[in-house]
């Protein structure tokens, strides 16, 4: 017997919200699969189990609001998962990269309850129980079908129209109150507003970003490096790549230089871990984090797994997908809590140099500018090049300059050979 | 599916700033002037830029290449680059 737990989903959750059960009592589950959706502030989270079992008891029911820690389900035939710890640090035993795409696979296939997957926004999900609003009723408009919050809007005005039960008799109805299980810890009293439209989701997000920063600055002695990287032969590499593609499958810059840091990661693995308990983990798998700015505001920076085995196009299908879950708010508990490290790139804003901020606990945050024409002297030549700024902001506990700059020039000569930096 | 050639221009600048009204869902598009560059203007960022690209190429046929990518900053070098193409 396992307890399914509330995950803890970044460095500052203290509670989180069941929104959804995806499977009942009685369900086979597989390791990794995803049984439940759970809303934090940085959007909702599609919750996956660590072990195989099956689903004997919700100690939950979809609507409340459950710490970090607390029991969700009780799940028979598994082994239990230590958690509760603030930090999941118990990253992932890197499975091998078959089990991880068939994982992958098998999570989009996934019908929901009603057997369609909804798509939704946290801001429209959020509305709608407001407006008590059946989500199975609402057509969405959104990318990929997904409902935003002028289709809920637009539901609501319907079920205005109709004469139905007022809004609010029918948002009492929607939000049952959850069935108080006798094994669940007394659900904290949350500070967090009671979901009230994108204002609260906003600052929720500032909130939940303003406590991990506020930490790393306290907690981690930060050093940083930089170095300049001629980008012609990459961006020659990607232009020949592109050439020969459809625009569909055309590979951004951006995939280049994930690429380039996960295999040099492979070569400094001292960057690629954890601080904890006053130790360097050094992480098996090299999972990069990669900073995704929301229009509305604030920043989510979800995990490309094993960035180092993927090949250009698997990277740049990881890309896209999380990019588009991450806007819709749709992300899984695994891409949230296993990246060993975070690559930000403030290239498209204009930016020529990012100083990042470690994003506890990890050890390492590599930043990139954009590229810019630059004078650049080689062998006594003046001439102009294609340059990158690339950056690396370090956990003095951890590791010293020294590997830092080791990890900066590998980086940089990865940078130089773009023909072998995809192959093997 | 491919637009007919008797796209006007007026058509295809609607069908441009439809686009746009998807990616950047809170911005005044009566703020983009012709001359302004679409990107800086509507913070576009290139996973942005390339979907847009792409859904263009959906509509009106027209691949752009990357190497072209700075003949079509402008909603006015934009719209003519296209029909030129189409």
């Amino acid at each position: 017997m396992a307890e399914f737990l509330m995950p803890s989903l970044g460095a500052d959750m203290q509670s989180g919200k069941l929104l959804e059960w995806l499977v009942k009592p009685g369900d086979v589950v597989k390791r990794g699969q995803v049984v439940a959706v759970v809303g934090t502030e940085k959007g909702d989270i599609e919750v996956e189990v660590f072990e195989d079992g099956v689903i004997h008891d919700f100690a939950a029911e979809a609507g409340a609001e459950v710490p970090v820690g607390a029991r969700l389900a009780i799940i028979n035939g598994g082994v239990a998962k230590p958690t509760g710890a603030p930090v999941q640090v118990a990253v992932a035993e890197a499975p091998p990269k078959a089990a991880v795409e068939t994982k992958v696979e098998a999570v989009k296939e996934r019908p929901t309850t009603n057997g369609h997957r909804v798509r939704i926004s946290p801001l429209a999900r959020k509305l709608a129980e407001e407006l008590g609003v059946d989500l199975s009723q609402v057509q969405g408009t959104g990318p990929h079908g997904a409902i935003d919050k002028a289709d809920v809007e637009r539901a609501a005005e319907a079920l205005k129209a109709r004469a139905a039960p007022p809004p609010t008799e029918a948002a009492a109805v929607a939000a049952k109150p959850a069935v108080e299980p006798e094994a669940a810890p007394a659900a904290t009293p949350v500070e967090r507003p009671k979901d009230k439209g994108s204002a609260d989701f906003q600052a929720g997000m500032r909130r939940a970003i303003a406590l991990a920063m506020a930490r790393a600055n306290r907690d981690i002695p930060h050093y940083y490096l930089e170095t300049r990287i001629d980008m012609t032969n990459a961006l020659a590499w990607l232009e020949t790549e592109n050439l020969q593609r459809s625009i569909q499958n055309r590979i951004l810059p951006a995939v280049l230089l994930i690429k380039a840091v996960a295999k040099a990661l492979t070569k400094v693995p001292q960057l690629n871990g954890y601080w904890v308990d006053d130790a360097l983990q050094v992480a098996e798998g090299i999972h990069i984090g990669f900073a995704i700015a929301l229009r509305q505001g604030g920043l989510v920076t979800p995990a490309l797994h094993h960035a180092d085995l993927k090949s250009a196009d698997e990277l740049m299908e990881n890309l896209r997908d999380l990019i588009m879950r991450t806007r819709a708010g749709r992300l899984r508990s695994s891409e949230l809590t296993d990246a060993t490290i975070t690559v930000t790139s403030l290239g498209d804003m204009g930016v020529e140099k990012v100083f990042g901020v470690i994003y506890p606990p990890q050890v390492a945050l590599v930043g990139f500018g954009k590229v810019i024409e630059e004078v650049w002297v080689e062998k006594g030549m003046l001439g102009v090049r294609p340059v990158v700024h690339a950056t690396l902001a370090g956990d003095h506990r951890a590791t010293d300059g020294r590997v830092g700059a080791e990890f900066l020039d590998v980086l940089n000569k990865l940078l130089q050979e773009p023909t072998t930096l995809f192959g093997v | 599916m491919i637009a007919t050639k008797a796209m006007s221009k007026d058509e295809l600048h609607q069908l441009i700033l439809n686009q746009l009204r998807g990616l950047a869902p809170e911005a005044d598009l009566d703020d983009l002037r012709p001359h302004d560059d679409i990107r800086e203007t509507l913070e576009i960022d290139s996973f942005d830029f390339l979907n847009f690209l792409i859904a263009l190429n959906k509509e009106v046929g027209v691949e752009i290449p990357e190497k072209d990518y700075g003949k079509v900053n402008t909603l006015e070098n934009l719209t003519a680059y296209l029909m030129a193409r189409m």
